[in-house]
């Protein structure tokens, strides 16, 4: 090889060396840009909103006075509601999940459930507020009620719940099966007391992720009708007297957070904007701690495990 | 052995015939219990069901009082005016327009971030980056609403004097960026699906890590990257808060991003707020908005699902 060959491609070496570096370069920048975002944005609302982040903020009614606006009745309804919609989801998704996995036969049925979950995660979400307007506001006669809400969200976090569920079970070797069905156990016994303990950690996570993502959801609480400005608590769920209990609670109406980050937001006064920013700081905070917790199940409970 | 069961004695022996009635009860339970499962997986199938059944049923008694050509047709939507028009145009042109902001912030940049994370990125980086991108797509889209109002429209006013305070630009920017990490994901996922092996043959070859990336992995994963940018934009046409917020709530037909304009998600939203009586045509028009949205996001999904089942290289 002449010289003049080696330098030639000692120059083409460089050449692809340094748009090796140029892209890896930009892959950085772009993936900081997602990450920056999260930061400005964290602390944006953390900056606009701190003034407002006083105890009074979450133990008021919301006010047509900016500084004496709270977010009491919007933290107690977001709580009502993701307290149904867990209810709801948790058991309808676990056990679909459990039938899918343990139970179902390879046929048609089940290849239209499954497409139906896959096809249901991608329908939006406003489209949930619209069937849960026809059908529970109106053809259940729910009204525009803590139950209707939370059973919407139900619904919309289900194919999470279901498909976590799956991915958990699915990674449970089958000789813990075989082991328990050598022993005489039936299909249920196996599924209590072997499946269903060792998918937990997968199956609360995937709940978890769905519950951050059910209390974010404005556009189907909105769509079914919940009010932007409610000066009311709903009846408490527990009384002092007998039978301690009651349900009057689900038929009340409601603000949740994000609806009530939606009405300061949609309003020109600059101080209402703080309050948005206050607000939308503490659901955040409620979704990442959430995330956080959900991330932590993933490390720390799957950890122990060891087939 | 048969005298040393004293202890088990204590129990009464079971004749056949217990044995077998427990028998025909614990089966007749595992029947009943396998029924109630499956009950809950048809749950979903009734949501489906029922998302189709109103949809449809509302949008028909629509269709009734509006013709379906002139809803098609028509460039007006003024549901709330006393002569009111309700063409969808204005507000597909919206939701178009807005998408495609969306989609020009995410496809490249989720693009990028995939082909970093699965080529470049050490595993460390990796490990510590993922999460961030999971919160990134785990935050509400009304916080998303609030910061392109906030922050991203102040921004570009300081680029473009000229841009009104609800635009579809800014929302589709920030509708891009709440996206990247879903775009990002699903096409990293692709990527990471394709064997080391094929990597190997073209490092031995010579290539760089990019020229690997551009010439080998990209195509190799071409349908997985396809149906992830498409599922992508499927999120984008369905997202309501973002443009509810900062994109303005008139309908407006232009596809002009410097302008304010209405979303068909944006409309429903609008709607709801307001106090329509059940059963009036501007309920019904929700529903007839709503049905539109749902085939357009449903024809997306199925083409995404579709592509990568069809076209994926088996390796």
């Amino acid at each position: 090889m002449t010289s003049a060959d080696s330098a030639g491609l000692a120059r083409i070496i460089r050449r692809n060396k340094r748009g090796d570096l140029i892209f890896a370069i930009a892959g950085f920048l772009a993936l900081m840009i997602g990450v920056l975002t999260f930061l400005a944005l964290f602390l944006q609302m953390a900056y606009a909103g701190w003034e407002r982040l006083t105890p009074d903020f979450f133990m008021n009614f919301p006010s047509r006075r900016a500084s004496q606006a709270g977010i009491l009745t919007a933290w107690v309804g977001s709580l009502l509601v993701m307290l149904v919609t867990a209810v709801s989801a948790v058991p309808l998704g676990v056990a679909a999940g459990v039938y899918l996995e343990e139970y179902a036969s390879k046929n048609l049925v089940t290849d239209i459930i499954e497409i139906n979950v896959t096809n249901l995660a991608g329908v939006p979400s406003i489209v949930y507020g619209l069937l849960a307007l026809g059908v529970f506001v109106y053809a259940f006669g729910f009204g525009q009620s803590i139950l209707s809400a939370g059973l919407t969200l139900g619904l919309l976090i289900l194919p999470v719940v279901i498909v976590a569920t799956r991915e958990a079970i699915r990674s449970i070797p089958q000789y813990i099966r075989e082991g328990a069905y050598a022993l005489g156990a039936t299909r249920w016994q196996v599924t209590r007391d072997h499946i269903v303990p060792y998918s937990m950690p997968g199956i609360l996570t995937g709940v978890i992720i769905g519950m951050s993502r059910a209390i974010g959801e404005t556009a189907p609480i909105i769509t079914i009708g919940a009010l932007t400005f409610i000066a009311f608590l709903p009846e408490a769920p527990i009384g002092p007297d007998f039978p301690w209990v009651n349900f009057e609670w689900l038929k009340s109406g409601f603000t949740v957070l994000p609806i009530q980050m939606f009405n300061w937001t949609s309003r020109p006064e600059e101080a209402f904007q703080q309050n948005a920013a206050a607000a939308g700081f503490i659901l955040v905070l409620m979704t990442l701690a959430m995330n956080a917790v959900s991330i932590w199940i993933r490390y720390h409970l799957r950890k122990d495990i060891k087939w | 052995m048969t005298t040393s069961l004293s202890g088990a004695a204590a129990f009464a022996p079971l004749t056949i015939s217990d044995r077998l009635a427990k028998k025909a009860l614990r089966n007749s339970k595992e029947r009943v219990i396998e029924f109630v499962l499956f009950a809950a997986a048809c749950v979903s199938v009734l949501t489906t069901l029922g998302i189709v059944w109103v949809l449809v049923s509302e949008s028909y008694h629509f269709f009734e009082n509006v013709p379906i050509w002139s809803f098609l047709s028509d460039t007006m939507w003024t549901p709330l005016f006393a002569d009111a028009r309700y063409g969808i145009l204005p507000l597909l042109a919206g939701t178009l327009t807005t998408s495609l902001v969306a989609v020009v912030v995410a496809i490249p940049l989720g693009t990028a971030i995939a082909i970093y994370l699965s080529e470049f990125a050490k595993p460390a980086v990796r490990e510590a980056v993922k999460p961030f991108l999971e919160l990134l797509g785990g935050i509400p889209s009304i916080i998303y609403g609030y910061f392109a109002l906030a922050v991203v429209i102040p921004l570009l006013q300081l680029l473009i004097p000229s841009l009104p305070g609800f635009n579809m630009l800014g929302a589709g920017i920030v509708m891009g960026i709440a996206i990247i990490p879903y775009v990002s994901s699903l096409a990293e996922d692709a990527m990471r699906a394709v064997p080391m092996s094929m990597r190997e043959g073209s490092y031995a070859m010579g290539s760089t890590k990019f020229q690997t990336a551009i010439r080998v992995v990209i195509p190799a994963a071409l349908s997985g990257i396809l149906s992830a940018y498409i599922l992508g934009i499927s999120r984008a046409v369905g997202e309501t808060m973002i443009v509810a917020v900062a994109a303005g709530m008139q309908p407006n037909f232009t596809m002009n991003p410097m302008e304010p304009a209405q979303t068909i998600s944006a409309y429903i939203v609008q709607v709801a707020l307001g106090d329509l009586p059940h059963g009036s045509i501007g309920y019904q028009s929700i529903f007839a908005a709503g049905l539109s949205l749902m085939l357009m996001t449903l024809v997306l999904n199925i083409a995404g699902h579709m592509i990568r089942r069809r076209y994926r290289e088996a390796y």
